[in-house]
């Protein structure tokens, strides 16, 4: 299939891009990134610069990809990263228009590349249960209901790719941050830091200049895992206990 | 030279805690004054760093992913070993030491394996201390599975994003340390090269991959971390990024580099769709507790709808030829079974290059035992993967699966306290080659990498820095100047040679040669022909290879470049170690050498022995050094698995 694509071009160091068109031959059993792939070779052989965006396993779990598609962060699939996404979703003829995440706590490095070190960040905030290595005890000493363990890894399965802030109208954070949140607070081995965990992150994510959550619900539209936007709500309690504690 | 592993004698069961014992150790209070590099943040870099920043070291931590939480660790999906004999099915820490050893098809050392087998316990336990969501049952406690080539369940699993679930844990421990200023990270920064003085490791050159910036960094010890060289073969199931690069810099400045013929191709991945491929897709080995894996019997079958293919029409050749352990049976087995049946054009599914080069796994049988639901809750996102990759439901057709090179034994040699044989250099994880002899069993990858950061490498590199007490090194000395000058004379060099010929062209061309003649089956012919492709792809590429842009800001084309250029120089060592070992072992398969059963055939007399090549210069072969290997307490055998 034929196919035309609008791709955002950034140039490294430069404030602002535009888009350019490109024509590509692609077969249906690739992958979108394949596709790209075929462009990039054509455009290195021309001793032209290739389209720089992120990606590395290819597989939908290292949440390293991830840009706009006409519209949709990660593309037209349902809970499916734009590197699972395959081209048997289109065909000859069409128009597709890639551009990066757009948020301002995310600078765009180069054509589809952001940084989004703002998320280690939050993580570093707070992110985690305090346990040193090697001062666990038996891991059956707490047993842990099978629901809550359950719910936990649902909301564990985040891969950190931004596109619920790449969707969100505010460009919040909130998904990413109440999904660590939730999985951290869920398992009674969180509970210890559970409130002030959820303070520190939220401020955190604050400090990054990400936006507030008013219930687009367009991050869990978009999320490659479904994260559901409950975990937020979920959050949003354990915070207002966090403030009448005062922490 | 024959070199020593430096293993404790006397008893094994006791050797690791004398070890322990015996070990120096740095007082609390001097830790903050040494420095440690790490290179790779996945399970093993990750949870070293963690672990030494939480013992008061400072640490910096080096990875070419945008964050830490990205490294390939990330993707392994099926779970992690450890002998609690928790569905008290007679596991112990010695039958966990014996099935690793045994799976190795015994060319892995017994000290280092024990050691495994004791500290796996010990990774479950800080696992679940640090909120890792494992899978449990009703009662609340942890839930097992038993894995590919075991007879106990012992796997722990966190549906199928095992790797995933530990990474982000160790992660965690890690931006915790980032969070107390123990640790400084450096994302999107690659080694470009070691730097050794006075014959001691004592830093690293960076390249900045967003600024383009090249800058050293001295430290008292450097760590290794940075996986296994799967991608020499262009397609694996290995991330696009992974590489070889830090290994064969630092095997270049004096580092060994053992077994690098020992490569896992793993029996359950996506088949090749086409020419465009970038990558393989592994389908958790789990998959074979419950699928059945077949061919048809007759080839004119192989284009008919395989639900309308008759049992009677079946070839379920796994369970017909090895009873005992059926579709369980380990890594290797599998792989060249499912080559075999394919080539008796028997293969099944896509037409590639002229033949159908896949086999099919079935739940037809595990759906109406457990359910549709029952299938969903072991292997739902699975299921869902292969879907999005294929266009195929498997709960109605069977998944199509063919093996694709997954994991690599063979690294950086190092001793029992994970030090290379310069000193100062640490390997860990997949990136050494230490405890997995010539084929690992699943599950163990995990186990492998959380051991040696958690458990060992923070005790061991204690005595290698009381011993040494290393001073510090001016940032002006000759050998920081040589090293950065000689990065960036290769990088002026990738960027001038101005072809016209994109770098995966000749990473493509790469991996067919590997794949053809270093893959599941090898011959002296193919390796030979292998040692005269190789030297002229990588000719070519020197002279035909387009890199555009610049050197300065981001350049996924050099990136790219340099680990191809890389992968190039090391292919060489990896054909000619596996024409070397005459004999066939575990993943590696010499035609030649095979029982009648068609099993690999180890020659113990000759070959009984770890091969550590040493870097003699460019277009000079390496030399061989031989480290020879025990078996006191599992005694070599041929494996039957029938």
């Amino acid at each position: 299939m034929k196919l035309k694509l609008n791709i955002w071009r950034q140039g490294y160091g430069a404030t602002d891009g535009s888009f350019e068109t490109y024509e590509v031959d692609a077969s249906s059993d690739m992958s979108f990134l394949e596709m790209l792939d075929v462009l990039n070779d054509r455009l290195e052989s021309e001793g032209k610069e290739p389209v720089a965006f992120d990606h590395d396993c290819r597989e939908g779990i290292c949440g390293t990809c991830g840009f706009v598609v006409d519209g949709m962060a990660h593309g037209p699939e349902m809970e499916t990263t734009i590197c699972q996404t395959h081209m048997r979703k289109y065909k000859d003829g069409d128009e597709i228009t890639l551009e990066p995440w757009r948020a301002a706590a995310f600078p765009v490095l180069k054509d589809l590349v952001v940084d989004r070190s703002a998320f280690d960040r939050i993580i570093q905030s707070g992110g985690y249960i305090s346990v040193r290595t090697g001062s666990a005890p038996e891991a059956h000493a707490v047993g842990v209901n099978k629901a809550d363990a359950d719910a936990a890894f649902d909301a564990a399965t985040c891969i950190g790719c931004g596109a619920c802030v790449a969707a969100c109208p505010n460009a919040s954070a909130m998904l990413f941050t109440s999904a660590k949140v939730s999985h951290l607070g869920l398992v009674p081995q969180g509970q210890v830091e559970r409130f002030e965990r959820s303070a520190n992150m939220v401020d955190q994510m604050d400090a990054e200049g990400f936006g507030g959550c008013t219930n687009h619900g367009e991050c869990e539209a978009v999320c490659p895992k479904g994260i559901s936007v409950n975990f937020i709500a979920r959050m949003n309690r354990d915070l207002l206990v966090a403030k009448l504690k005062g922490l | 030279m024959i070199l020593k592993g430096n293993c404790p004698d006397g008893p094994i069961e006791t050797a690791w805690d004398r070890h322990r014992f015996n070990m120096k150790v740095v007082n609390p209070a001097n830790k903050r004054k040494y420095r440690i590099i790490i290179v790779g943040s996945g399970l093993a870099g990750a949870s070293a760093a963690a672990s030494m920043a939480e013992m008061g070291y400072d640490v910096d931590c080096f990875c070419y992913q945008d964050s830490a939480r990205r490294a390939h660790s990330i993707a392994a999906q099926g779970g992690i070993n450890a002998a609690k004999n928790y569905q008290n099915d007679g596991d112990s820490v010695y039958r966990l030491f014996y099935d690793t050893v045994k799976g190795g098809d015994f060319r892995s050392r017994e000290p280092n394996v024990y050691r495994l087998a004791q500290v796996s316990v010990n990774i479950i336990d800080q696992a679940v201390a640090q909120g890792v969501p494992f899978a449990r049952e009703y009662g609340g406690l942890l839930a097992n599975r038993s894995f590919g080539g075991a007879q106990v369940s012992r796997t722990f699993y966190a549906r199928g994003q095992t790797g995933q679930q530990l990474l982000i844990g160790a992660y965690q421990a890690l931006q915790r340390q980032v969070h107390a200023k123990k640790v400084t990270m450096h994302t999107r920064t690659e080694m470009q090269d070691l730097i050794v003085i006075d014959g001691v490791a004592r830093g690293i050159v960076t390249r900045d991959l967003v600024t383009g910036e090249l800058k050293s960094h001295l430290g008292d010890a450097v760590v290794l971390a940075t996986g296994g060289y799967g991608n020499v073969y262009f397609l694996s199931t290995n991330a696009m990024g992974c590489n070889v690069t830090a290994a064969i810099k630092a095997h270049k400045r004096g580092a060994f580099f053992a077994n690098p013929c020992y490569t896992q191709i793993h029996p359950t991945c996506i088949p090749v769709s086409g020419h465009y491929q970038s990558k393989l897709t592994l389908m958790s080995e789990s998959l074979r507790n419950d699928g059945r894996v077949w061919v048809p019997k007759n080839t004119e079958d192989c284009e008919k709808d395989p639900n309308s293919i008759p049992e009677e029409d079946r070839d379920y050749y796994l369970e017909t030829k090895y009873p005992a352990f059926g579709n369980l049976v380990p890594r290797d087995v599998a792989a060249r079974n499912a080559k075999l049946v394919c080539d008796e054009g028997r293969g099944v599914g896509h037409l590639v290059g002229g033949e159908r080069r896949a086999v099919y796994l079935d739940f037809r049988d595990a759906i109406s035992r457990l359910g549709a639901d029952g299938v969903k809750s072991r292997y739902g996102n699975l299921f869902h993967m292969y879907e999005k990759i294929t266009g195929e439901d498997p709960y109605s057709t069977p998944m199509r699966i063919y093996p694709a090179v997954h994991y690599t034994m063979g690294g950086l040699w190092v001793d029992y306290n994970l030090m290379s044989n310069l000193p100062g250099l640490h390997v860990i994880g997949e990136a050494n080659f230490s405890d997995h002899g010539a084929n690992r069993l699943g599950a163990s990858a995990l186990m492998q990498g959380l051991a040696d950061g958690y458990f060992v490498l923070p005790y061991t590199i204690g005595n290698f820095i009381w011993t040494h007490k290393p001073e510090p090194v001016p940032e002006n000395h000759p050998a920081v100047k040589a090293a950065m000058d000689g990065a960036a004379a290769r990088i002026d060099r990738i960027m001038n040679v101005k072809g016209g010929k994109p770098v995966d062209h000749f990473h493509r061309e790469l991996g067919l040669i590997m794949w053809n003649h270093c893959g599941i089956a090898r011959t002296k012919e193919g390796l030979e022909e292998a040692l005269t492709l190789i030297p002229q792809l990588r000719e070519r590429f020197w002279n035909e290879v387009s890199v555009p842009g610049s050197a300065t800001g981001m350049n996924p084309s050099l990136e790219k470049a340099g680990r191809v250029a890389d992968f190039l120089e090391f292919a060489e060592m990896f054909a000619l170690d596996a024409l070397n070992r005459d004999e066939s072992a575990g993943g590696h398969f010499r035609l030649e050498h095979q029982s009648e059963g068609g099993e690999a055939k180890r020659d113990d007399e000759n070959f009984q022995h770890v091969s550590a090549w040493e870097y003699k210069g460019e277009d000079v072969p390496p030399e061989m050094h031989k480290e020879s290997l025990a078996f006191n307490y599992v005694k070599p055998s041929q494996r039957s698995y029938k």
